[in-house]
């Protein structure tokens, strides 16, 4: 613990909410007319922290605020949180695309950022001058790129339409030439946000095992933002937790992971009506949501394949008229991953409309047999008109499942092997030809 | 902990005032001719004329401007035929507001790569510049094509001053000093939209402060010639005709002053581009 390649010294980044740009130069003067007179300036109140869910007094808004953390050399660090707390600011701190507000970067080596892929490509430019301008722009020099030509193309697998405008490209074509550019890179420090979520998954299990040889072949310093915890965990050795603009936690990746996974759920713990809401205007509002067994007790574990309902009360807070309600249930795995998703437009003929004196909407979402493994799950709610989102909580529910005689064969123990299960019916033979 | 020298990249709030970072600006040279290539390829894909774009406008501007400027307004071209003097004058007034236009709204154009990718941000006007140039020249070889026309007439109008040699400098002048005003002007965009608003016209306007239609010898003797003087392109054009035709007036102090305004606007931009580039991705 004594090389690390990034040293981070409270690190704070404020920014100014609202309209920018605008009448930007009467405050100024005004705010400066206030100086001049003694006053304080009106403008210029204390930022607050950052949380996007409440609604402040002040016009500006710590992004970041007294962010202090080193990464050492070779290390590969995940960066996770909610939208909004930070993650992105501090990608951008990194890669130099702003400057803090206050503190330090030291970093050993050249940084390169991949923010986004194909930075820079020209649609009308061909693939050959699009890999000398995006290498360019990424801080590579021309005789670097010249000889690593023939390596990136073979990377991308578009040899064929090297001389064609990337216009032409298709959208993964595209993707893979410029993640190519960017994997030939060489800097010491790599930042890479969420740049995975493209491209079909041969090439994104090739983008990843790249990413893996830069920092364990070559002893790179790997910065890693996503939301998928699957690529996290598969690619991090520890992990930063961004919560308001703070690093809540840094620890190994699987602690960190589980710990935002709790975040941002109920948990079972919290009552519905309290857990967090991911959006909505508050007009609707889930007050209540329990598990049923097939003998109408109310539970929080069901067994795989067993037949249960999920019975849950809207409250309407507001007098709401919609002549057409969405209510939808979505069952997640521990790693976030969205299996099942359940909606009144598939399981309910008709419409369920509310008018003016309804005060509140009880929903009843039978289900014959979950085919998904044991383990703990979470149910996601969600409400809207089809326009406005009314309530929206992640994780607001959870529900374990237990191992259970899903194929019907008297075998309780189903492999967790896959995400979901699934019925088949196999024949085999032998043969001696 | 080791030795903080190690430390190659040191991000902090502010960067000194006069720290401009030029030897960075130098490792990214290959960058600014990658950019002015792909400005220059990209503009002229997919058209059927391609490059030759690049000569239809002036020409059809100087014949535009023979007759209006001309034959109906009778301004004097110093003794040089209409097709020299009017092209002389907006082949370089044009790089001129090319450059500029493009410079001040690096900040608008580039936002998208901007927002991604740190690289020394003058960078962008830099190439703007260099690719400028390249049209430049070409039409250049156009004004010298018309000026070969009219001397092999032998027409005594015109002969090469001994000066010609001031032409690279000519160049470069017009070159920092579009680079200067604009990227002052590409400041105080990003934070005052007003300044965009100004663009468009001000070039326009600046068109008629500068000896683009006009030689300075009609306006010395009037009331606003004296104004003419501030104006620093004013000297650059007015030698740049006189350095191919012999007519006109050579103003050393003039020139000087104006070399001397191009270095000042040059290095104030580049402090003030300096500052904001730092930030300016918060408020654009």
């Amino acid at each position: 613990m004594s090389n690390p390649a990034i040293i981070l010294e409270n690190i704070s980044k404020r920014y100014r909410l609202g309209m920018v740009g605008s009448g930007t130069l009467r405050e100024d003067i005004a705010g400066w007319w206030y100086q001049v007179r003694g006053k304080e300036d009106p403008y210029s109140r204390i930022a607050e922290t950052n949380n996007r869910e409440q609604r402040g007094a002040s016009n500006y808004v710590w992004a970041l605020k007294d962010i202090n953390f080193s990464i050492e050399q070779g290390e590969v660090l995940g960066v996770i949180g909610k939208n909004g707390a930070g993650k992105s600011t501090l990608l951008k701190l990194l890669s130099r695309v702003t400057a803090p507000t206050t503190g330090n970067i030291k970093a050993r080596g050249r940084i390169a950022s991949l923010l986004e892929v194909g930075t820079g490509f020209h649609p009308e430019l061909s693939g050959r001058d699009n890999i000398y301008l995006n290498g360019a722009i990424m801080g590579m020099r021309r005789s670097e790129i010249k000889a690593k030509f023939d390596e990136i193309v073979d990377f991308a697998g578009v040899e064929r339409y090297i001389d064609t405008p990337v216009k032409r490209y298709s959208s993964g074509m595209y993707v893979r030439l410029a993640f190519a550019v960017a994997a030939h890179l060489e800097p010491e420090i790599l930042i890479v946000d969420e740049v995975l979520a493209v491209g079909d998954a041969q090439f994104q299990k090739k983008a990843i095992g790249k990413m893996k040889d830069v920092s364990m072949g070559q002893g790179r310093t790997v910065l890693f933002v996503s939301h998928n915890m699957a690529s996290i965990e598969n690619l991090c050795n520890s992990c930063a937790l961004m919560h308001q603009g703070k690093i809540e936690m840094l620890s190994r990746t699987s602690e960190v992971v589980s710990r935002y996974l709790r975040i941002n759920t109920s948990d079972g713990n919290i009552p519905l009506s309290k857990a967090p809401r991911e959006e909505g205007n508050g007009q609707l509002f889930f007050s209540d949501c329990k598990i049923l067994n097939a003998t109408k007790q109310r539970t929080h574990s069901v067994l795989c394949g067993e037949p249960f309902q999920i019975r849950g009360v809207i409250d309407v807070v507001q007098k709401t008229v919609a002549p057409s309600l969405h209510i939808s249930l979505a069952i997640s795995n521990k790693d976030g991953l969205q299996l099942i998703h359940l909606s009144t437009d598939e399981g309910l003929s008709g419409n369920v409309a509310i008018s003016q004196s309804d005060q509140q909407v009880r929903f009843y979402c039978d289900i014959p047999g979950l085919n998904l493994p044991r383990g703990e799950y979470y149910i996601t709610l969600f409400v809207s008109d089809g326009r406005t989102v009314f309530d929206h909580v992640e994780h607001g529910v959870k529900i374990s499942i237990e191992d259970g005689d899903f194929f019907g064969n008297g075998k309780v123990k189903a492999s967790n092997l896959g995400l979901v299960l699934q019925k088949s019916t196999w024949s085999v033979e032998t043969s001696e030809t | 902990m080791s030795n903080p020298s190690d430390y190659t990249t040191v991000i902090k709030p502010n960067a000194g005032l006069f720290n401009l970072k030029m030897r960075e600006v130098w490792a990214y040279r290959d960058l600014v001719f990658i950019l002015a290539r792909r400005d220059i390829v990209a503009t002229y894909k997919q058209t059927i004329l391609g490059p030759l774009w690049f000569l239809i406008s002036p020409v059809l501007t100087v014949i535009v401007y023979m007759f209006v400027f001309g034959s109906i307004a009778g301004i004097s071209t110093d003794g040089m035929p209409q097709a020299v003097f009017y092209l002389g004058g907006i082949t370089l007034w044009n790089y001129f507001s090319s450059c500029f236009t493009a410079t001040a709204n690096t900040f608008t154009t580039n936002a998208q790569i901007f927002g991604k990718v740190y690289f020394p941000r003058i960078v962008a006007p830099m190439a703007n510049v260099l690719s400028n140039m390249v049209k430049l020249f070409i039409q250049m070889l156009l004004f010298i094509g018309v000026l070969a026309y009219y001397l092999l007439q032998d027409n005594s109008a015109i002969t090469l001053a001994n000066e010609i040699y001031l032409l690279p400098v000519l160049i470069l002048m017009m070159a920092g000093l579009s680079l200067g005003v604009g990227i002052v002007i590409s400041s105080l965009t990003t934070k005052y939209r007003d300044f965009k608003n100004f663009i468009g016209f001000g070039v326009s306007l600046l068109m008629y402060a500068s000896p683009v239609i006009y030689p300075i010898s009609a306006v010395k003797d009037q009331g606003y010639g004296a104004l003419l003087a501030y104006n620093p392109i004013a000297p650059i054009i007015e030698t740049f005709r006189y350095i191919f035709t012999g007519q006109g007036c050579l103003d050393w102090n003039g020139l000087l002053v104006s070399g001397l305004a191009t270095i000042c606007i040059l290095l104030f931009g580049l402090i003030l581009f300096n500052r904001v580039e730092r930030t300016f991705m918060d408020t654009v």
